[in-house]
């Protein structure tokens, strides 16, 4: 699931991403097809800090937005979170398209707090792409090269080299509404990455795909953000987009940053409902009583294998569960309880049932074993767990 | 603009009396006036000594002021009876007479128009001559270009606004010249004798030539400069009863009313010279 | 590597998708028929002009010089008045689509006054103004030597001020129409907010302003009353087509029809050729 660092390949790619100077603009350098060339030269003044660090707050009436972010060059983080959460408004302030109302923001050792999203080293993929119409994909991809002072030749061999990269060139002539979704995506990246940045922020970058082409394009862009030398940050409402494209996830809700890690970490210890139901685990908090057992705040008890003390978490997969009709005999009681079927959802050949009672907790099981079970909303139904499939951590 | 608009309508009467929905759309049209007019030519012959009913004057704008006097004098010598007027360029309203206006009496500032009403013989009888207009250079107030001849308007420096040659006051003012071999360009041919009096009221025109009676009713915004040679293009005025008449018989008194010594001393205060 | 894309073929119909819904044969009679009276209403008084046009005396008509003369102050002067017009309205209306400032919908307001305005009081009210003795005409006048009145300069700002509000209405309605973030994504890629305007969001609503262009230069064309109140009529210097037709409908209605014969083809002429070429490009 991780992404590994762009390092990891060992070498750089054969056309490596272009000379990141801090400026940004290769103007006078005259056509450099392959921009890799300048890459060893890379020397920053401040080293140390290197990368991004911002404190984004935004107030505006009815939202607040307060999330604290850093990331070291190469590595692409994702923002993760419902609908709502502030994630866009996070990607704007750091572009500079939305004011922050407080806070600060350094990328390579730069304030640009002030600057205007035209002096900013940082490039954008927008959610829908907002490929200019007018132009055709080559063009699009020259237009930022332009404005930082190309010549119309330069700039154009630039994005002619950008497009090559992209696998596009024979579609360099088209205009935007003749692109498929997954090319105008590509364009999209290659205008954002052809102005050097050293901050690459993309908007739910896969979400205007349909779902075959998702496939393809998600993994090309997980490539290419791995080739990227500097701070990537993504934008998603979507777990699985985040998990593969990203090194990190920074989850956000109203606002706010509700946990941060690795995907694999945070897929393993999700911290909030959310979390949770994204990546498909019961999750519930309490409070370590005695060894294995889990007191939960609103009653129950689950008994674990881990032995924890303290505010612990604890999480199992929805398939780990297994109902009874009739309350089962013998055995032990443990990780026994009393539900009631609120609603049923057919995943594939797969049910999930959600169950509330003396614990809200979803159950996968076949087709078949639900209809044996007599299955539907309101019938009462005993839900148990192993104590070997449940994951306590600390919280 | 008023203008073009009845203009529009009357072609569109013309031209289009099949499309009900038209006829519909344009309600203040003079539909109606050709039957109307017809029903109403048994009430001439009732010629009586008592005078009712209203009448319709088509007159040229250079009459508003003299003729409203005439009216409330009319009505009140006729009680029950009532004057409308319709003021306007003479050639407009002519056509209008022609086009099938509903209009007693038709006041014209000049022959020119008033024959565009006779050649459609629209009039009754011969149109007799009740005033005539008489050109003057109004100029600026206090007069400071110093003009006292209309050789003076001559001089570059001068900004001079004529009429256009194809309206009365226009045509007057170029006989003028002709007839002292003058050659005068102007920065304008204003297209009435109200727009060439403006320009000066305005002040973005140092002097025009216009008739007697605009330099009077401009007051004291313009002063008056009298020039001999406009004895040479002296404006008729004809005046004339319709044929189709609405009410003919208050029509023939109105216009014994302007003809009348009391008539010609309203017009005459106006700045109008007896024919 | 990157080549394989089958997406294309998966996008594509997607994209391509809302053109063929046109299969709609049945026109609703509420509103064929006000359509159909509207349409009659509109052209039969162009068609009595044709009836009753003078066919026979119009050769000798259009070879006179003061109709040419007339006919080329007005194409020039329209030209002129809707050069003025997008060069300082299409700027107006980005500011009135674009920005936020205290009155904005009351400046908005304003600038359509011109629209409500009978020419005739506008062409008083530019006296008042641009006059040789108006508010700022004084000083023109006293600064720079320049009086407008009575000048071909001054058709110019007479028929500008009646086209503009057209221009910058439809402009400015373009511009709300269209997507504010295509300005923003150029701000990221590094352009300032003018070079966005000039490089991103005009050809964006170029339609738009060539609709506003086309409307403005047609009402110009047209202008009669503010340009014959502030500029006067001399032929060859101020005497523009509609000036001229009004001037022969006083002693010769022929002359005017065929005259408004000749405007009307021009301008249909013009506004054919230039709907081809701006209007369908995108």
């Amino acid at each position: 699931m991780t992404n590994p660092h762009a390092a990891a390949d060992g070498a750089p790619p054969p056309q490596g991403p272009p000379a990141p100077d801090t400026d940004a603009c290769t103007g006078g350098a005259g056509g450099n097809p392959h921009p890799a060339e300048g890459r060893a030269a890379t020397t920053h003044p401040h080293p140390t800090t290197h990368g991004l660090h911002a404190h984004l707050v935004v107030t505006r009436p009815a939202f607040h937005l307060d999330i604290t972010l850093t990331a070291a060059p190469g590595e692409v983080v994702a923002l993760l979170g419902p609908n709502g959460a502030g994630k866009t408004t996070a990607l704007r302030a750091l572009a500079g398209l939305t004011p922050l109302t407080t806070g600060h923001l350094h990328l390579d050792g730069t304030e640009l707090d002030r600057t205007p999203p035209e002096s900013r080293p940082v490039g954008v993929v927008f959610q829908d792409y907002l490929l200019f119409p007018h132009l055709t994909a080559l063009d699009n991809v020259a237009f930022g090269p332009r404005c930082h002072g190309a010549t119309k030749t330069d700039a154009r061999t630039q994005a002619a080299a950008w497009l090559d990269r992209m696998g596009l060139t024979e579609h360099a002539g088209v205009k935007p509404r003749r692109l498929s979704g997954g090319q105008a995506q590509r364009v999209a990246l290659a205008r954002a990455l052809a102005t050097h940045p050293r901050l690459l922020l993309l908007d739910e970058p896969l979400a205007a795909l349909d779902a075959r082409t998702r496939l393809d394009v998600r993994s090309q862009l997980r490539r290419h953000l791995a080739e990227f030398e500097a701070v990537a940050v993504l934008v998603t409402h979507d777990p699985l987009d985040a998990m593969v494209l990203a090194d990190r996830l920074i989850v956000i809700e109203d606002g706010r940053v509700v946990q941060e890690g690795t995907p694999a970490d945070i897929a393993r210890h999700p911290r909030t409902d959310y979390i949770a139901h994204l990546v498909g685990l019961n999750l519930y908090r309490g409070r370590a009583a005695d060894g294995h057992t889990v007191e939960l705040a609103a009653g129950p008890v689950i008994t674990t294998t881990e032995d924890l003390a303290g505010d612990v978490f604890v999480a199992f997969p929805p398939s780990a569960v297994t109902l009874f009709r009739d309350r089962p005999t013998g055995a032990s009681a443990r990780n026994l309880w009393r539900c009631e079927v609120a609603g049923l959802e057919i995943h594939g050949d797969q049910i999930r049932a959600d169950l509330t009672g003396e614990l809200s907790l979803a159950a996968d099981l076949t087709t078949v074993a639900a209809a044996e079970l007599d299955l539907h909303p309101g019938a009462p139904v005993w839900a148990t767990v192993k104590a070997a499939q449940t994951h306590a951590y600390p919280a | 603009m008023t203008r073009s608009v009845r203009r529009t309508r009357r072609t569109l009467q013309v031209a289009g009396a099949s499309v009900a929905a038209l006829l519909a759309l344009s309600a203040c049209s003079s539909s109606d006036d050709s039957s109307s007019a017809k029903t109403k030519s048994d009430t001439s012959s009732a010629a009586t000594p008592k005078l009712s009913g209203s009448i319709t004057v088509f007159a040229a704008a250079s009459l508003q002021e003299s003729f409203t006097t005439l009216k409330a004098d009319f009505e009140k010598a006729h009680p029950g009876t009532k004057v409308n007027f319709s003021f306007g360029g003479s050639d407009t309203l002519a056509a209008q007479i022609t086009g099938g206006a509903p209009a007693d009496v038709f006041a014209a500032a000049s022959p020119k128009t008033m024959a565009i009403v006779t050649a459609k013989s629209d009039a009754v009888g011969t149109p007799a001559t009740f005033v005539r207009n008489q050109l003057e250079i109004a100029t600026l107030p206090g007069n400071p270009d110093k003009i006292s001849s209309l050789k003076d308007l001559t001089k570059s420096s001068l900004k001079v606004v004529l009429c256009d040659k194809t309206v009365p006051c226009g045509a007057a003012a170029q006989k003028a010249l002709d007839a002292s071999k003058l050659k005068l360009t102007p920065v304008s041919y204003e297209e009435d004798v109200k727009s060439a009096l403006n320009k000066v009221v305005l002040k973005e025109a140092d002097a025009a030539v216009v008739y007697k009676t605009d330099v009077k009713a401009a007051g004291s915004k313009v002063e008056g400069v009298e020039f001999p040679e406009s004895a040479n293009a002296i404006n008729d005025y004809p005046i004339a009863l319709l044929k189709d008449a609405p009410n003919p018989a208050v029509a023939k008194a109105f216009i014994a009313l302007v003809q009348s010594a009391e008539g010609q001393q309203v017009l005459n205060q106006a700045g109008f010279l007896k024919p | 590597m990157t080549k394989a894309d089958g997406s294309g073929a998966v996008a594509a119909p997607r994209r391509g998708g809302p053109r063929r819904r046109r299969v709609r044969p049945a026109v609703p009679l509420p509103l064929l028929l006000p359509g159909a009276v509207a349409l009659v209403f509109l052209l039969l008084p162009l068609v009595a002009l044709l009836v009753r046009a003078p066919w026979s005396s119009l050769p000798s008509l259009l070879t006179s010089t003061e109709v040419w003369q007339a006919l080329q102050l007005s194409l020039i002067c329209a030209t002129a008045a809707t050069a003025v017009s997008l060069v300082l309205g299409v700027p107006l209306a980005w500011l009135l689509a674009r920005t936020e400032f205290p009155g904005r919908g009351f400046v908005r307001a304003l600038v359509t006054l011109p629209l409500v305005l009978p020419p005739v009081v506008g062409g008083v009210a530019l006296l008042l103004a641009l006059g040789r003795n108006g508010v700022v005409g004084q000083w023109l006048d006293a600064w720079f030597g320049i009086t407008l009145p009575f000048t071909t300069a001054g058709v110019v700002v007479a028929e500008s001020f009646v086209a503009m509000p057209f221009l910058v209405i439809s402009v400015e309605g373009t511009l709300r129409a269209a997507d504010p973030r295509y300005e923003e994504a150029a701000t990221t890629l590094g352009a300032s907010r003018f070079t966005a305007f000039r490089r991103v969001t005009l050809p964006l609503i170029a339609p738009g302003i060539a609709a506003g262009a086309v409307l403005a230069w047609a009402r110009a064309l047209g202008e009669f009353g503010a340009t014959i109140t502030f500029a006067g009529n001399f032929p060859g210097r101020t005497q523009t087509m509609p000036l001229a037709v009004y001037l022969a409908l006083q002693n010769d209605p022929d002359a005017a029809i065929a005259l408004s014969l000749v405007l009307l083809t021009v301008s249909i002429a013009v506004l054919g050729a230039l709907r081809d070429r701006w209007m369908t490009a995108s």
